[in-house]
């Protein structure tokens, strides 16, 4: 399987332990990886701050560099949102199409293509899951709350194949955290408010760590638990799964 | 009007916006719990939407099957371009008949045509008779909801505001005492009014008839007593046929509050004999909008309100923050259609989390069409100019690997060495209550190149 691990750019420069994890935990599930050294960002900070146009040099360079491979893996629900639902900017070409199509968030492989139901890893902690939102209801990685379907949640259920991990639930499963890209700073109070909130949520059912997704909602939150000294841990869900403590 | 700017004052008061949060998501899980007696309710939005979609294909025809039908039925119709005009007709027809006082039910479409100043100005007093909406009258006040005009207000405040006007018990803010009081004065009001005003909720093509919902049924109090009756409403109010109010009646209700249906469901066919009712069709920038592809199911809108209960941002900056009478996730996409300039940050008043798309009982794509309107404010001009020359530079520099990977390493390198006091800055608005990430040594691309030796 021709597979290429597609690095976010604030997951390259800001946290590149959880890419060195999504690498781990992939080539244990037996892929061969490629890491193409010349990627750089998929163009979603640009394109939802308001400017696609500044965005088409970098989404160009993404397709150039992806779309040789059979399957692109990111370890962020939004990135891979960006790349699926708004690539169609580039048009109706064949490596877009391509692009867009085998782009995947990493539970999203791990639970469509992998079909993994078993993991070799221990982590015996009280797990707050934060549902980031692109994830959750642009890729529909999990069944909204606003919705009437049957329930389903593939980032739960990854994490419950983990020995002694606990999910918690929380008093409001799927709310934003108010991250929201450039909304972190254009919108400063009311996404700070939204951070608390969330983390106030997760603190009351007692968990240890808090994990997700996206590490850009989780930066968030941490920047916002670590000003408050709160008492938890903040981690990207690869971590987890590629054997716990990071 | 700017949203940032009126959604961090809001938030000074901590204890206020979340009390603000709270009174929303309740009515939000209400309409949880509601929606979920229906087991088909996924099936009945889709089928809301696509009747919506149908209509706005079909405007025109039905438009005008309505109109020939309600004529039929004595109903005299009358069409508005715009405001001003929708304003002067229900002018005239006041005059025509030496209307002092008119009483009017909840109507958005009057707040966006500002009827009420404008009669009030020609001598006319003009009475808000929905509960919320005359506690927002009486303040002096635009609301701040569509659904639930005073949200925004404690029942302390509405203590003290009836105390004031309408004369109660200093510090009496028992809610039964005050909608008593309440009650009672707009029960006079009814009685010695000469017109009534009502909105629409749903205008049936086929039948010429109209649908008003309310929980206070003072829409139906104020039409039935005075002699005249003016209903005034959207383009996009119709409705092609009467049995399909059975699919939108079941999701208004339980999308708005949660209840199953409105206290009142009030159908208008004809006016009783020796009084008039007249419909006023207003046009006001509808069809402007309606021949934007991208944005025109935002005109299937039936005015539930869910999308504001459900919107974490809403919820925490309040309904005046956004400066337009509808507010709100749907606010946010129907404001730019109408002043570009004005409302520039609305679209940008959003995470894109979705859960106003995912809520919305016709399928508006609400949080695509803010991706959107976002890409039509930046052409347009109208984003903040440091913020248009920061994407220029982040444009740029994505492009071109070398620059980006030269950024990334003095980036990091500055954020290790600096000062705190240099880093968190008055301009650093993410390190106002957050901490910055702790920049690691090696980016993962360095760590791959150390460990993994690629060719």
């Amino acid at each position: 399987m021709n597979v290429a691990l597609f690095v976010p750019c604030y997951i390259d420069q800001l946290y590149p332990r959880v890419a060195v994890a999504t690498l781990h935990l992939l080539e244990k599930l037996g892929c061969t990886v490629h890491v193409p050294l010349n990627q750089t960002c998929c163009g979603q900070p640009m394109a939802n701050a308001g400017s696609e146009r500044d965005s088409l040099g970098a989404m160009h360079h993404f397709v150039d560099v992806f779309h040789r491979y059979d399957y692109i893996i990111t370890p962020s629900g939004s990135c891979a949102l960006h790349v699926k639902e708004h690539y169609d900017t580039l048009g109706e070409r064949v490596d877009v199409r391509h692009v867009r199509a085998r782009t995947y968030e990493l539970s999203q492989f791990l639970t469509d293509v992998l079909k993994v139901t078993s993991l070799p890893a221990a982590f015996p902690q009280k797990v707050g899951l934060h549902a980031s939102c692109h994830g959750l209801r642009g890729l529909r990685l999990a069944c909204s709350s606003e919705l009437h379907a049957p329930p389903y949640d593939n980032v739960r259920r990854l994490l419950e194949l983990v020995d002694g991990l606990e999910v918690v639930d929380l008093t409001r499963p799927d709310e934003c955290c108010g991250f929201g890209g450039t909304f972190a700073v254009s919108e400063e109070a009311v996404s700070v408010r939204m951070g608390i909130d969330r983390l106030q949520d997760h603190l009351e059912h007692g968990v240890d760590v808090i994990t997700g997704t996206d590490m850009s909602c989780l930066m968030h939150l941490e920047g916002l638990a670590r000003r408050s000294r709160l008492p938890v841990r903040i981690l990207h869900f690869a971590e987890i799964l590629n054997g716990g403590s990071a | 009007m700017n949203h940032p700017v009126a959604a961090a004052k809001f938030n000074e008061d901590a204890a206020r916006t979340q009390w603000h949060d709270e009174a929303l998501w309740f009515v939000r899980q209400k309409r949880d719990r509601a929606s979920r007696t229906i087991p088909e309710w996924e099936a009945l939005r889709e089928q809301a939407s696509q009747i919506k979609a149908h209509v706005l294909a079909n405007l025109d025809t039905y438009l005008e099957e309505f109109e020939r039908n309600a004529r039929a039925n004595g109903v005299q119709v009358h069409w508005a371009q715009d405001a001003e005009e929708h304003n002067r007709i229900v002018h005239s027809i006041l005059k025509r008949h030496g209307v002092r006082k008119l009483v009017k039910s909840k109507s958005m479409l009057t707040e966006e045509c500002h009827l009420n100043p404008y009669l009030e100005a020609q001598g006319i007093e003009v009475i808000d008779t929905d509960l919320g909406e005359r506690i927002v009258q009486l303040a002096r006040q635009a609301p701040s909801h569509i659904v639930m005009p005073a949200i925004h207000f404690r029942k302390e405040e509405i203590g003290e505001l009836f105390h004031d006007r309408l004369g109660t018990e200093a510090g009496n803010a028992d809610p039964q005492y005050l909608t008593e009081a309440a009650r009672q004065h707009l029960r006079a009001q009814f009685l010695s009014a000469d017109a009534a005003l009502t909105g629409v909720n749903f205008a049936i093509a086929e039948t010429g008839g109209f649908v008003v919902c309310t929980n206070e049924g003072n829409a139906d109090l104020g039409a039935h007593l005075a002699p005249v009756h003016i209903a005034c409403m959207g383009l996009e109010k119709i409705i092609p046929r009467a049995e399909h109010l059975g699919v939108f009646l079941r999701l208004l209700a339980r999308s708005a509050t949660g209840q199953a249906i409105t206290t009142y469901s009030s159908h208008f066919h004809r006016p009783r004999p020796g009084t008039e009712m007249h419909i006023v069709l207003v046009d006001n920038v509808r069809t402007e909008h309606l021949a934007r592809e991208d944005f025109r199911a935002a005109l299937k809108c039936i005015r539930c309100g869910a999308c504001m209960n459900t919107c974490p941002v809403y919820r925490r900056s309040g309904g005046h923050s956004y400066g337009y009478v509808v507010p709100g996730p749907i606010g946010a996409i129907l404001a730019p259609a109408r002043d570009l300039k004005t409302y520039a940050t609305l679209p940008f008043a959003s995470t894109l989390c979705g859960s106003c798309s995912d809520v919305c009982p016709v399928k508006i794509d609400i949080h695509t069409q803010l991706y959107k309107w976002r890409q039509v404010v930046t052409e347009a001009g109208f984003l903040p100019r440091e913020k248009r020359l920061m994407l220029r530079l982040a444009g740029r520099l994505f492009k071109y690997p070398h620059l980006y990977q030269a950024a990334g390493r003095w980036g990091r390198r500055l954020l290790r060495k600096l000062p705190r006091r240099m880093l968190y800055t008055p301009l650093n608005a993410w390190g106002r209550a957050r901490e910055l990430p702790e920049p690691p040594r090696q980016s993962f691309r360095e760590w791959y190149i150390e460990n993994r030796k690629p060719e």
